[in-house]
């Protein structure tokens, strides 16, 4: 079928399978391998992407589902050259060790950030819970969020 | 992994889907959320040869209140229910367990109707429906039926709910006057409960403790003749048949039960608040 996804402010429109997964349809057809894939099962979240604004594991959904709306993946979220707050974070609190799973970590972040935009430290935990870090670098990701979010970052 | 090959459909009307349905019978599937199915068609344990996405079919997704009942879209969100004012005030019970579904990303894309009608034994929304005696509005090819929530479920997976039929909407009668509770145990934060406890008022149904969700009527039996809380949840085991695996064997499930129920019940009865345990 042919799909029409909007992906990083870009209008895509591409034939694919049915039944092709949105993360491949990402990585694979439009080429932003950005965003990981890790479990594969939904518990991860290395997957994560926004979709229409709002944070979605992208190996559970289908392309088709995506027809006709907005992704927002890692790569677009700087801009101009410019990192986005959440990125920047990220790096001054080095909320990363391996990297693997930032890219979703970023985006769960992101996502929170709009639906809260001054979390507790708490809240970032449990806003997070759907997104694993094998690395265990929780505590510094959980810095960065605060620290994106303009609040102390120790709290 | 990826889903054995299917032809995706897009319904835009309730009949749109219905007409589908009864042109492809078995060979399709409806599509909510996909957060139960798509994870299944991955790994191959289902493999439909048509999904009918119900995704556009808005008119599906509400939440309004009705004199002394709230009514419910199937295709409303868990985020959307866990935040929304009417449910806060008249089913907190039901907002609750939404808003403990998995994980923030499957919130954004699991529906209520998709979780009743996939009738999975360790789903949390299904026993806060059942303690709330919800009603279920089904749509077929000849017109509309309402079943109670508690005859609706057969077995794990398995339901009243025929091939050409589709849940339109759940019904809960208002309990905004009744104290409610809610407990799960889990392994990791996302994960199934191995054992749950949903309780509003007097009414107490348990997750994952049988095939389907059940209530725990030897408790409410107990609770209605004046029985202590420790007296009425040490009766929470009679009645269930949860597995014996190796996450947990049945006896531990029975004895979390017990205590899971003990605490729902003091949430019940405002001694915990709920939702904070």
């Amino acid at each position: 079928m042919k799909v029409n996804i909007e992906i990083n402010g870009r209008a895509t429109a591409e034939e694919v399978e049915d039944r092709t997964l949105l993360v491949h349809y990402i990585r694979d057809v439009v080429g932003l391998t950005g965003t990981n894939v890790g479990c594969d099962t939904t518990s991860c979240g290395a997957c994560t992407v926004l979709l229409d604004g709002e944070s979605v594991k992208s190996c559970t959904m289908l392309a088709a589902q995506a027809d006709g709306h907005a992704v927002t993946t890692v790569e677009g979220l700087g801009a101009n050259g410019e990192l986005h707050p959440v990125q920047r974070a990220f790096r001054e609190q080095h909320g990363l060790q391996c990297g693997f799973c930032t890219p979703g970590m970023m985006m769960a972040s992101v996502s929170l950030l709009n639906e809260n935009p001054k979390p507790s430290r708490d809240e970032v935990r449990a806003a997070l819970e759907g997104n694993l870090c094998r690395c265990t670098g929780y505590h510094n990701i959980v810095s960065a969020v605060m620290d994106a979010s303009v609040q102390e970052v120790e709290g | 992994m990826i889903p054995a090959a299917f032809t995706y459909r897009r319904a835009s009307t309730v009949d749109e889907a219905l007409a589908l349905l009864a042109q492809h019978g078995d060979d399709a599937k409806l599509l909510a959320g996909g957060h139960s199915l798509l994870p299944l068609m991955k790994l191959r344990f289902a493999a439909p040869e048509i999904l009918i996405d119900m995704a556009d079919v808005a008119d599906l997704r509400y939440v309004r209140l009705d004199g002394d009942r709230v009514r419910i879209g199937a295709l409303t969100r868990y985020h959307d229910l866990q935040h929304d004012g009417i449910l806060l005030e008249h089913a907190r019970l039901v907002a609750h367990a939404a808003g403990v579904v998995g994980d923030p990303q499957i919130r954004h894309r699991g529906t209520i109707g998709g979780s009743v009608a996939h009738a999975d034994p360790a789903a949390d929304v299904p026993a806060a429906l059942l303690a709330s005696d919800a009603t279920l509005v089904i749509a077929g090819p000849s017109g509309s039926r309402e079943v109670p929530i508690g005859g609706f479920f057969q077995g794990p997976f398995t339901t009243t709910l025929g091939a050409d039929e589709l849940l339109t909407e759940i019904v809960v009668p208002s309990k905004a006057s009744q104290g409610w509770g809610f407990e799960k145990f889990t392994r990791r934060a996302i994960d199934w409960a191995i054992v749950g406890v949903a309780a509003v008022g007097g009414s107490v149904a348990l997750i994952n403790m049988a095939g389907t969700p059940i209530r725990a009527k030897a408790v409410e039996a107990a609770l209605a003749d004046g029985a202590s809380i420790e007296d009425a949840a040490a009766l929470t085991a009679e009645g269930t048949s949860p597995v014996d695996e190796a996450h947990a064997g049945a006896e531990y499930r029975k004895h979390l039960a017990r205590v899971l129920t003990a605490r729902a019940l003091e949430q019940v009865a405002g001694r915990i608040p709920a939702g904070l345990a």
